[in-house]
């Protein structure tokens, strides 16, 4: 099968404090994998080194095929990335964050007239192509946001938090639109609290203090831990954490 | 009512009122809470629910003097929220959603600061924060911006109640927190309210409803319903069914467009359906119409609504 992410005791170390403690684990391509922890786990940290953001301190991997020390820029160029906290710039009009963000993903003039046209249409907002984004409610600035971050058809792309706060029905929309890219070919990498949203992706793994200590489907995992909820799985794995943090 | 313990000496009960309260932004463009009514009552935990942009901070800035409504009343522990603000100020607790302590203050320094403010001092009431100020403890040097998340959420907790508030106002202290934080945090809100103080949170995470006495469910700054957590769901209009099957997000499509179906939202490994007409043996025919489309792992059971389902089917 063919592998978006491979992980080989990929280790973040600051000072003597391990925040990634030599994590192994792989994605296949197209899968959708949930990257559970408690708060101060170190998934930020993972996620940035696998994002191209920072250098592991020992360890290996690669992502998208590209070779997280030396081939960073490859990196950025082969995935997307979309977060809770910062997405989309919030004085740039609908339009011009597409275009913003095409722009910067290389795509062409007339590629990005059509993929505009076609992602203002596909998630109907075509009354608000020229406003500007802050005026849009959160729900549809995370559509928005979430189409933006596959605009360039990234091998994969990292969700942080993608749904924190959106209402019910929303939530279940954006999910509609990750299943979407994940039958296009797109992997999904995403972390939530949500612990229903765990049961909507093909695998996950939880990290507790630096390291990824269950990796299996929902399935398997509430069979493992004899559990009827993901919800009482991670509580049973994170409740052992001795870390605390953001 | 409940007995007092330790803190009887002085009244800290203090109940909510709110009258047709209503808030505009942008010279009246955006409406952020449209007549909006209810009654907290003295020692109640009392959960606002919602997701962003709902109308909840809104309310609660309202309700701490912070900020001025278009129309309606309010009063907090008795007192009128435009004039009597400088009683209210002293007799409320306040947690904003964004952690607004001194981050170059240590944890110490902070809620000695805050002491101060409210001329008391940490000695005085130390058994209101005992329980959570004893976790952060070991760190009462460390500068408040150098914490994590959980601890500023403690601190920022012992400081909104170093002055043994009568009420509390909680704006989101959950969200972004992970489900263990979750759980422990509410159990510290079960705690205070048994010590007798009013309580009002607010949270997205429509599972910590039923953690609450009573609670609103707020969306687009219109209250949709307030009740028991119980009455809440008893009220739901159909029958509630989940369905589950190996693929479900395959068979999602196909249940949505099945003519005698009302409702159909993805909780987690099931479908949660409710039919138009509860009358009819709904469950064997939509068994039998997936079967046919080639679903043929597909198990029906009827089961209790949760908040959630309920929120959606009021939104």
């Amino acid at each position: 099968m063919e592998k978006a992410i491979i992980c080989k005791d990929l280790t973040k170390q600051f000072g003597d404090f391990a925040a990634v403690n030599k994590i192994s684990f792989d994605v296949n391509a197209g899968e959708i994998f949930g990257f559970l922890g408690a708060n101060g786990a170190g998934k930020t940290t993972a996620m940035r080194m696998l994002c191209g953001l920072s250098y592991p301190t020992s360890g290996e991997a690669t992502v998208a095929g590209f070779n997280v020390y030396k081939q960073q820029d490859h990196i950025k160029r082969n995935i997307g990335y979309m977060s809770q906290k910062f997405s989309l710039y919030e004085s740039l009009t609908v339009q011009e964050n597409i275009r913003f963000f095409g722009g910067i993903y290389g795509l062409s003039d007339k590629a990005l007239k059509d993929k505009s046209n076609s992602l203002i249409e596909r998630l109907g907002l075509q009354a608000e192509a020229k406003k500007r984004v802050s005026e849009l409610p959160l729900g549809w600035k995370q559509k928005l946001a979430f189409s933006v971050a596959i605009i360039h058809q990234p091998k994969i792309v990292f969700l942080d938090e993608p749904t924190g706060g959106v209402d019910p029905i929303t939530r279940r929309q954006f999910w509609d639109l990750i299943y979407e890219a994940a039958d296009d070919g797109i992997t999904i990498f995403v972390t939530t609290h949500y612990m229903d949203e765990a049961e909507y992706c093909n695998r996950i793994s939880i990290m507790v203090d630096g390291r990824v200590e269950a990796l299996d489907t929902p399935t398997n995992l509430k069979h493992q831990y004899k559990v009827e909820t993901m919800d009482e799985v991670f509580y049973q794995l994170a409740r052992a954490a001795k870390r605390s943090g953001e | 009512m409940q007995p007092f313990n330790r803190l009887n000496h002085r009244t800290l009960m203090g109940s909510v009122i709110i009258e047709h309260i209503k808030k505009t932004y942008d010279k009246g463009n955006v409406l952020a809470l449209k007549d909006v009514s209810f009654t907290v009552n003295e020692g109640e935990l009392f959960g606002l629910i919602g997701a962003d942009g709902a109308g909840k901070t809104s309310l609660f800035r309202i309700l701490t003097t912070l900020l001025l409504a278009d129309e309606g009343k309010a009063t907090v522990n008795g007192y009128d929220v435009i004039k009597d603000y400088k009683q209210i100020r002293g007799c409320v607790g306040y947690m904003p959603g964004k952690f607004s302590l001194y981050q170059d203050l240590t944890i110490e320094e902070n809620l000695n600061f805050f002491a101060t403010l409210f001329a008391t001092s940490v000695e005085e009431n130390y058994d209101l924060i005992k329980d959570i100020y004893e976790q952060i403890k070991p760190f009462k040097d460390r500068r408040a911006g150098k914490l994590s998340g959980g601890m500023k959420q403690k601190l920022a907790l012992c400081c909104a109640l170093i002055h043994k508030p009568a009420v509390l106002f909680l704006d989101e202290p959950t969200t972004g927190v992970d489900a263990v934080s979750r759980k422990e945090f509410w159990e510290m809100l079960k705690r205070l309210k048994e010590q007798g103080i009013t309580i009002l949170v607010s949270t997205p995470y429509m599972d910590e409803a039923t953690l609450c006495e009573r609670i609103a469910l707020i969306q687009n700054g219109n209250i949709l319903s307030i009740d028991t957590p119980e009455n809440i769901t008893k009220a739901y209009p159909r029958k509630l069914y989940a369905l589950t099957a190996s693929v479900v997000h395959k068979i999602l499509s196909d249940v949505k467009a099945y003519p005698e179906i009302a409702s159909c939202y993805s909780f987690g490994e099931f479908l949660h359906i409710s039919f138009k007409n509860d009358g009819k043996d709904n469950t064997k025919e939509l068994l039998q119409h997936l079967s046919q489309k080639g679903f043929k792992d597909v198990t029906i059971k009827e089961i209790e609504p949760t908040v959630e389902d309920c929120f959606i089917e009021l939104m």
